[in-house]
């Protein structure tokens, strides 16, 4: 009879004490991973290192492309990238699941592979691309090219963020307004984008953070003119790791100013709806 | 002013075969159905949201078949309301005005109109998550006859309020109906809503009509076991040779020659007495109690009789007398006026 309690009680409190332990360790381990290279890396560059490269015309130059390009990128997918979410979270037809698994797809394959596809489709050794240069649009070592390569692996953040919203929005009150004499597109911009306009938002978020991170394919298309990473990279490779981590500080900082503003318009979004 | 003609479609499992229905100008008409009949299949079709198969719509004399919901001046309100939640309450109610050629000046003066018929007026500004459940219903309301519909199509408008906001909303639903003289149909599977509400009405099973008359001709005289079960006749007894409704262990009672199928009986119908001295045009049954049960503010008995068991209601005098313990032996009354011929054949399942 002694015994039985004696086992219920290492076996209640052991694994829970271990289960314990396990979490708070994974959790702070995690969090460290995260925070302790991007503090060291802030940390690291003296004042004099920090206000020199702020001078620099180069990087001012290729951080204002990067914010510049993704932000352009983020409008695009917008633009472009609301009606698929919008079709993909409203309509079921045949082939759904490949068109999901297509959209997913930048995001599974190798950065440098997205690079060398846009350049395959867009060069001049192939028809697409010889119809882009009569058309005076040249993706090779532009901004257009760059533009093009943040969208690309940006779009499946945007659409899969919408297209969450898109599903949250009751059904029923689009049959309402219907009923009630608005058209499908009356419908769409007077009920449903506006009720989904904070998924919108994070969705713009997601892709335009993603987009400034881009390195893989970027340097593919266009490694002039230069974009954040890639001159940081251009710096570590030509002058060593000191040399690189002010322009990998501003970057660090102007990512989390971004994602910090725009944090705060969706949160306002939320409040308000 | 709605006439469906042979509607059908399939949706997955589910089928609506031929349904047909007919709402008058002015009418208040139910379409009754247990859960999973297609009542709202039906109410979406009219609406033109849902794509059906075979099948024509006619709303005020003009063929809707092939318009889309926008066109077909049908105004619908949902269980849950679907009031929008980033508008405000005015703007809800003056939402649809601009498509039917309502002037923004004569939209405003009937939405306020509107609005203060429904006792809503202080409530203009706010938003729907600021409301109760009753006041979205009444704005979801005053929404949908804010665009001068040909007519109202309302999904179980009152079954997810609180019993006053119900009966409120009942009156309210009521008194609009008179007086804007409103063509309404309304999907319920409450009997008090369509008894209280509607003029005519239609059992729906499975996607099939199965009864479409007056309300009160539908609870008194169900065209089939299914709808007489539907709407409460839970006492049914087969026919089982020419003038004898035979319960078994010898009980049986007489029926009309020529009644063929079964016999339905509302509980109301059936009086409970330990005394069998009952009017001399009455039938008068043995039985024994079964079990006793009360449903909300009523009491109902089982009582087994031959080999059928009967369902009555009890009265407050009854209860007072007491000896209803199961077990008891009871007599079982009722007048052959209350019982209701269920025809062979009406009923394929039966």
């Amino acid at each position: 009879m002694r015994a039985f309690p004696a086992t219920e009680g290492r076996a209640g409190v052991l694994p829970g004490l271990i289960f314990h332990l396990w979490v708070v360790t994974s959790c702070v381990l995690v969090l460290l991973f995260i925070a302790a290279p991007l503090a060291r890396t802030i940390a690291s560059p003296t004042l004099e290192q920090m206000l020199a490269t702020l001078r620099d015309a180069d990087v001012l130059r290729s951080v204002g492309l990067s914010i510049w390009a993704s932000a352009l990128a983020s409008v695009l997918a917008l633009i472009l990238g609301t009606p698929l979410a919008y079709v993909l979270a409203r309509r079921t037809f045949r082939g759904k699941k490949i068109v999901e698994s297509l959209i997913d797809l930048p995001i599974m394959i190798p950065h440098p592979v997205v690079g060398i596809a846009l350049l395959t489709l867009a060069g001049r050794n192939n028809w697409f691309g010889r119809i882009l240069t009569d058309m005076g649009v040249n993706i090779m070592g532009s901004i257009t090219g760059i533009t093009a390569v943040l969208f690309f692996v940006g779009l499946p953040f945007y659409i899969n963020t919408v297209k969450n919203g898109f599903e949250n929005v009751p059904v029923r009150l689009e049959n309402v307004s219907r009923s009630l004499g608005a058209g499908p597109s009356a419908t769409f911009f007077r009920i449903t984008l506006p009720l989904c306009s904070r998924s919108m938002l994070v969705g713009m978020i997601m892709c335009m953070a993603r987009a400034l991170s881009e390195f893989g394919a970027v340097v593919i298309v266009a490694y002039h003119p230069m974009v954040a990473p890639v001159l940081m990279y251009e710096r570590f490779t030509a002058y060593g790791l000191s040399y690189s981590q002010p322009v990998a500080v501003i970057l660090i900082l102007v990512s989390l100013l971004f994602f910090f503003l725009l944090r705060v318009l969706s949160k306002s979004e939320k409040e308000e709806a | 002013m709605i006439r469906v003609s042979g509607l059908s479609l399939r949706l997955g499992d589910f089928a609506l075969q031929d349904v047909s229905l007919h709402v008058r100008p002015g009418e208040f008409f139910a379409l009754m159905g247990p859960t999973g009949s297609g009542k709202t299949v039906v109410l979406e079709s009219i609406a033109g949201l849902i794509q059906w198969q075979r099948g024509e719509i006619h709303i005020a004399g003009r063929d809707v078949t092939a318009l889309p919901p926008e066109r077909r001046r049908v105004s619908l309100v949902y269980q849950d309301h679907a009031l929008f939640p980033h508008l405000t309450v005015l703007e809800n109610v003056i939402f649809g005005q601009r498509y039917h050629g309502i002037s923004p000046a004569d939209g405003l003066r009937e939405a306020n109109e509107l609005l203060d018929r429904l006792g809503l007026s202080r409530l203009c500004g706010r938003t729907p998550e600021n409301l109760s459940g009753g006041e979205k219903q009444r704005v979801a309301l005053a929404r949908a006859l804010a665009c001068r519909p040909n007519v109202v199509l309302l999904d179980e408008p009152l079954s997810s309020l609180d019993p006053q906001f119900r009966d409120d909303l009942r009156s309210a639903l009521k008194t609009l109906h008179m007086q804007m003289n409103l063509t309404v149909l309304m999907v319920t599977h409450d009997f008090v809503d369509a008894l209280s509400l509607a003029s005519r009405a239609a059992v729906i099973r499975g996607g099939r009509m199965e009864q479409v008359g007056q309300i009160d001709e539908i609870f008194r005289q169900p065209r089939s076991t299914f709808v007489a079960a539907f709407v409460g006749m839970k006492n049914v007894f087969r026919v089982t040779s020419p003038g004898l409704c035979e319960l078994g262990n010898g009980v049986g009672f007489a029926v009309p020659d020529a009644a063929h199928g079964a016999m339905a009986l509302r509980p109301e119908d059936v009086f409970v007495t330990r005394n069998p001295d009952l009017p001399g045009n009455w039938i008068c049954l043995p039985a024994k109690i079964r079990s006793v049960r009360h449903e909300g503010f009523s009491w109902f008995t089982e009582a087994v009789c031959g080999h059928a068991v009967i369902t009555a209601a009890l009265d407050r005098q009854c209860l007072m007398a007491g000896g209803l313990e199961p077990g008891s032996p009871v007599w079982l009354g009722f007048t052959p006026e209350r019982l209701h011929l269920v025809p062979d054949g009406s009923d394929e399942t039966g």
